[in-house]
């Protein structure tokens, strides 16, 4: 108790230097808990596919489309308990700022495949029913304020001309992670307008989603599928859904990966802030330890009172930087919701912060502990006065 | 060296008996001599002052007597125990036990009051929160602070800042108080206080003192007077 009441005193005698040096980790810890929730926000795609679910795309790439002709061979492959299919529609609401993901799918087999989408009952009869029909998740209709009935107007990027849908039902995530900010809309509307407006782009599916009874199938339906198609003009690349979500974030993994280095840099450089100002701290106070070494007290009790300082400071700032990661956090989510889906800090994160604050204490008060704690009595008693 | 180690151990009147100490320190590729062959006994309830210039070697001398230096060679035998031979560890408790410290400037801890400064030493020891308050009470009480307990060092005097330094050297009643220079930064009203509170310590109390003083002032003080000059006693004023 002796020892801690030091260590408290030993903090605030220069407030100003312990305040900065508090402020800093915070702000680092505070840095590495956003830096962490934005990498792991990229592969929250992964996180939520399921081992049961597989996705066809044109072998050439994602923005080749597969003939609709597709479907039926597909479903006929052994081990496909059912298929759904859709485009990657990417339309603009209001203006570019506006951005957030549309879809358009065939709804009745598509909610089947995907049933962590839960919608009412009713909602989902009146969407299956209305072909301009559509429905989004409740954190966009929250966003926008929208309400079923509403009519909602997208401008196409990929397929040209302003499309309006009416709003059918809102959809509920099942899980934390699932994604809340989207809207689907019917396949059917987009093709019969492509077929009036640019019939060569009509029946194409940019990709076939395929269930199937067991996660040990995935490898043999992949391959079937596959060998059906090969040699012809559209030859298919089927893969899990988690795999396809790993080469979708594996485009960006050069940012992510930039993204996790800044991220273990902000440690790095807090550790020599902290460092710096625990050896400033122990050279000042060597006089101070040479006394408490003279009056009997032991290399454990100096070591104690180095280390405590450290690890008290380190400590301090990170947890201040943990409390403050959440709103924060929060604050991201809201103004970054349109392109980064559930900005939610995970325990494991927290975890890190309490780890690298932990650290940090512990690294930054090695060679200043170490210092006091070989001191020769008579040389520290000479460097005061 | 041992037989007249053995036979000034065997004289209870001999509370220090330092035979044949060598101490040089290194300086760059250097080696100085800074203590040669000293010997020297020092009597139970002694007030002895070391004088010399500077760089004779008096406060390496009383660092050793201390026994937070170590010497090349020799023995230094106190209250019947060579403290050249204990390691760091038991050396501490030793000196906890055994020695009071009293600096030129003061050395108190800056972050604890004055009576925090003083229970510091009975930390080390097995004594009750309630049996050190009355010790660290009694102390200050000796060198008339017992209304400054809650005032931080930065809040005295330098005067006043010895004196809880003295309280906080005789606070676990060592055997031996050693001071070096303990006037050295007070004005002269205050040295005067200084040196009467350590002559009471040792004509009341019976404390062995060991002085490093350059102040003949202080020295006067003192019963015995020893001169060191380049590391060797030089002269003996009785």
């Amino acid at each position: 108790m002796y020892i801690l009441k030091i260590i408290i005193r030993n903090t605030l005698r220069h407030r100003l230097r312990t305040g900065l040096t508090i402020l800093g980790i915070t702000i680092a810890i505070l840095a590495f808990g956003l830096l962490r929730t934005i990498v792991g926000l990229w592969n929250v795609g992964v996180e939520r596919s399921l081992a049961t679910r597989l996705v066809t795309r044109n072998a050439i790439s994602l923005v080749f489309s597969l003939p609709i002709s597709y479907l039926d061979r597909i479903r006929q492959v052994p081990g496909v308990k059912s298929v759904s299919y859709g485009n990657w529609f990417g339309g603009i609401y209001i203006d570019e700022k506006y951005f957030f993901a549309s879809e358009a799918i065939e709804p009745s087999s598509f909610l089947e495949l995907y049933p962590e989408f839960i919608l009412e009952p009713e909602q989902k009869t009146a969407f299956i029913r209305d072909r301009k029909g559509c429905i989004v998740g409740r954190k966009l209709a929250s966003r926008y304020g929208w309400k079923p009935g509403d009519l909602i107007t997208l401008k196409g990027t990929i397929f040209p001309g302003q499309w309006e849908f009416v709003l059918r039902g809102i959809f509920k995530g099942a899980e934390k992670n699932t994604e809340e900010r989207v809207l689907f809309f019917h396949w059917e509307y987009l093709n019969e307008t492509l077929k009036k407006t640019v019939p060569r782009r009509a029946d194409q599916a940019g990709f076939y989603l395929i269930g199937i009874t067991r996660p040990d199938q995935a490898a043999q339906v992949s391959q079937d599928v596959d060998r059906i198609f090969k040699n012809s003009l559209a030859e298919t690349l089927t893969e899990t859904e988690k795999a396809f979500q790993l080469a979708f974030a594996s485009m960006t993994e050069a940012i992510m990966v930039v993204i996790q280095i800044v991220s273990y840099l902000v440690i790095v450089i807090i550790m020599a802030v902290v460092a710096n100002t625990m050896a400033m701290t122990a050279r000042e106070r060597i006089g101070e330890y040479a006394i408490f070494k003279a009056m009997g007290f032991r290399g454990g009790h100096i070591a104690g009172m180095v280390f405590g300082e450290s690890l008290l400071i380190t400590m301090t700032g990170g947890l201040l930087g943990i409390l403050l990661t959440f709103p924060v956090g929060q604050l991201f989510g809201d103004m970054l919701g349109d392109y980064l889906p559930s900005f939610q800090v995970k325990p494991l994160t927290i975890w890190l912060d309490i780890a690298f604050a932990l650290f940090v204490g512990c690294v930054a008060g090695i060679i200043p502990t170490l210092r006091a704690v070989r001191i020769r009595i008579a040389d520290g008693l000479r460097r005061i006065g | 060296m041992t037989g007249p180690v053995l036979e000034t151990v065997s004289d209870p009147n001999i509370i220090v008996s330092i035979r044949g100490v060598v101490k040089s320190y290194r300086r760059g590729s250097q080696t100085v001599a800074v203590l040669e062959d000293i010997s020297l006994d020092i009597q139970r309830g002694e007030f002895l002052a070391l004088m010399g210039p500077s760089g004779s070697g008096k406060s390496t001398l009383l660092n050793l007597i201390a026994g937070i230096d170590k010497v090349d060679s020799g023995s230094i035998i106190i209250n019947g125990a060579d403290i050249t031979a204990l390691d760091e560890s038991t050396l501490a408790d030793w000196r906890a036990a055994h020695v009071g410290f009293i600096f030129q400037f003061y050395n108190l801890i800056p972050v604890l009051t004055a009576f925090e400064n003083v229970e510091l030493p009975l930390m080390l020891t097995s004594l009750s929160r309630r049996e050190r308050r009355e010790h660290v009470q009694a102390a200050l009480s000796l060198v008339s602070l017992n209304d400054r307990l809650d005032h931080y060092p930065s809040q005295l005097s330098g005067g006043q800042q010895q004196r809880v330094a003295i309280a906080r050297a005789v606070v676990s009643d060592p055997s031996i108080l050693v001071a070096d220079e303990p006037t050295g930064d007070l004005d002269r009203v205050s040295a005067g206080e200084i040196l009467g509170l350590m002559g009471r310590l040792n004509s009341e109390f019976g404390k062995t003192i060991i002085m490093v003083t350059h102040d003949p002032r202080a020295a006067e003080k003192a019963r015995t007077i020893r001169h060191l000059d380049k590391g060797v006693i030089v002269d003996v004023y009785p």
